[in-house]
């Protein structure tokens, strides 16, 4: 993907630390994977080199690991992320709390939030899709979950999964934006097929931290990923679904979110044909992502939840 | 420790008294919510109807649409069948690229027009929802854009969205509207979706489309959605574009099938 075609190749090129390179520079992909599980690679030392990794070279090392490999260094990396609340803290398990609703309605939606709450769900965020992907219903629907989260004192973030440009507008308008969402790809073609630019992601980052809504950090942008959103576009560029995903990675990082997540296995099942490559895939995103020092989840579907409504790729 | 606590739904969906309080919220939602467990996990009945429901969504994947049914639904008027390049279900789902492109016999079969916009019945993810709503949402736009050319329908399996733009380029249509079953979910697999794009051409990007989603029974309804896609078209006609460019600001009542959400 040449740097003078692509804007992703450039965010990668131009932010990569040499410095944090350094001391993996002499190794091949195969020393890679046996320094990552090694003891030397401790959680104080894969923070450190996380800068120093570019997606591609996180997706090769995957490759030549077993599951197994994938879980064993991802458990060693901590990426913490706060806004009202602080997520990615050892042995601390955070979820999204999704109360969708086919039309939107709001007692539909306080339903299934209740529910949610009841099991413990929505400390990562309460976040809705909406059925209707309009400025006045994303106005309507983050106002009832802020009333919701004020009057009850969660600590938690609300957000509506809109699309950015319609965030900001919601922003402009005044709306309780906690957290800014959008789908992010791996190449600019992919992003462009979503309606966005980095100088979007940009603005809309800088316009949700100026509201400065977060009590104990400020990280405002969520992002959903998957393997085959690319592909789905036609704008991989001839490159192996995973490794575009890595480079989907490397936008989210530049703009320090609160939460990544791999819809992994929601986009079909032409990209991700069965359990077995969902559960691989999950892991490599995981793995991945955590390397390059982003705090990533995965989705799972569980049955409270109503199907996902779709939003952001189209079949 | 006063009354009202044991009146709140718990956790577990039961609540001291032994009587199921979250049925007066269950009319709100058909999500799964207020589900009773065995321990740490659920109930059998209720994991048995969740495996029901998974099994629906994988029937409705892969049974064929009926396209003599949707003739029938059509009750004469004419319309043209296309197939997309996947030659059957399972490569259909190996093959997005495929399914976006009109095999040669198709291609060759469309007729020519000086039409403002084609209407497309694709099967998509789920047959049952284009063949429940697909021939519906198409006479209730025939009754708003009566003064539109509008091309006959063109019914096509194997499809994904963007076949609509190779469709609607041979034909000579200056807009598409692509109803498709969506893929199935675990508490609706009869949902169907619309895309519409302006000007389409065969291989433009999927941010220039606007969509509709969650067209079915207990979702957005055929007459909701069809204000709303005359809206959008409409406005598409005037701003000469679809997509991140055209911002759904339908009037409400025009937008929302549910008046309960108003209330």
């Amino acid at each position: 993907m040449p740097y003078e075609e692509d804007d992703v190749t450039r965010l990668i090129m131009d932010t990569h630390d040499k410095a944090a390179f350094a001391r993996l520079a002499h190794m091949t992909v195969g020393q890679f994977r046996d320094w990552l599980l090694s003891h030397e690679a401790d959680t104080a030392t894969l923070s450190a080199v996380a800068p120093g990794i570019t997606p591609e070279m996180a997706a090769a090392v995957s490759k030549v690991m077993r599951n197994q490999d994938l879980m064993a260094v991802a458990r060693k990396i901590r990426v913490v992320t706060k806004f009202r609340n602080t997520i990615g803290l050892e042995g601390c398990l955070t979820s999204r709390l999704q109360p969708n609703h086919p039309t939107d309605d709001l007692k539909g939606i306080a339903a299934s939030t209740l529910d949610g709450l009841l099991c413990g769900i929505g400390d990562a965020v309460i976040g809705i899709n909406p059925a209707t992907d309009s400025v006045a219903n994303g106005l309507a629907l983050l106002d009832m979950l802020d009333h919701a989260r004020q009057q009850y004192d969660i600590p938690t973030q609300t957000c509506v999964l809109t699309h950015v440009t319609n965030t900001i507008e919601i922003m402009n308008r005044g709306g309780a934006v906690d957290l800014v969402f959008q789908s992010i790809a791996g190449t600019q073609k992919a992003n462009e097929g979503f309606g966005v630019t980095l100088p979007i992601l940009q603005e809309a980052y800088e316009a949700a931290l100026s509201l400065k809504r977060g009590t104990v950090g400020q990280n405002v942008m969520y992002f959903e990923t998957g393997q085959g959103a690319a592909l789905s576009a036609d704008a991989h560029h001839g490159l192996d679904q995973q490794t575009v995903e890595a480079r989907a990675y490397a936008v989210a990082r530049a703009y320090n979110p609160l939460l990544v997540n791999t819809v992994v296995g929601f986009i079909g099942p032409e990209y991700l044909y069965d359990g077995k490559q969902i559960i691989r895939a999950g892991l490599e995103d995981h793995f991945c992502a955590k390397l390059l020092g982003v705090p990533m989840g995965c989705d799972a579907a569980t049955p409270t939840m109503p199907k996902p409504i779709r939003t952001t790729w189209t079949p | 420790m006063s009354a009202d606590i044991t009146k709140l739904p718990s956790a577990n969906g039961q609540s001291v008294t032994g009587k199921d309080d979250w049925q007066p919220l269950r009319q709100y939602t058909r999500a799964r919510i207020g589900l009773a467990r065995s321990g740490n996990t659920l109930k059998t009945p209720d994991v048995l109807e969740f495996q029901a429901a998974h099994a629906q969504a994988r029937d409705a994947v892969h049974t064929p649409l009926d396209v003599a049914c949707m003739e029938q639904a059509m009750a004469g008027a004419p319309f043209l069948r296309v197939n997309s390049r996947a030659p059957d279900r399972s490569t259909y789902l190996r093959r997005p690229d495929f399914g976006r492109r009109l095999s040669e016999e198709s291609r060759a079969a469309l007729p020519k027009g000086a039409w403002d916009v084609v209407f497309v019945a694709a099967d998509g993810l789920s047959s049952t929802a284009t063949q429940q709503g697909a021939v519906p949402l198409f006479e209730a736009m025939r009754e708003r854009l009566t003064d539109w050319q509008i091309a006959p329908l063109v019914v096509a399996t194997q499809a994904r969205v963007a076949l609509g733009d190779e469709i609607a380029q041979t034909m000579g249509a200056g807009m598409v509207v692509v109803m498709i079953g969506e893929r199935p979910g675990l508490s609706v697999a009869d949902s169907m979706g619309v895309y519409l794009t302006y000007a389409p051409y065969v291989g433009c990007a999927d941010s220039s489309r606007n969509c509709l989603s969650n067209i079915h029974p207990h979702g957005l309804s055929v007459q909701a959605a069809a204000d709303k896609l005359a809206w959008l078209m409409r406005e598409a006609r005037h701003l000469k574009l679809t997509g991140v460019g055209l911002k759904d600001a339908a009037p409400e009542s025009a937008a929302i099938g549910n008046v309960d959400r108003l209330s």
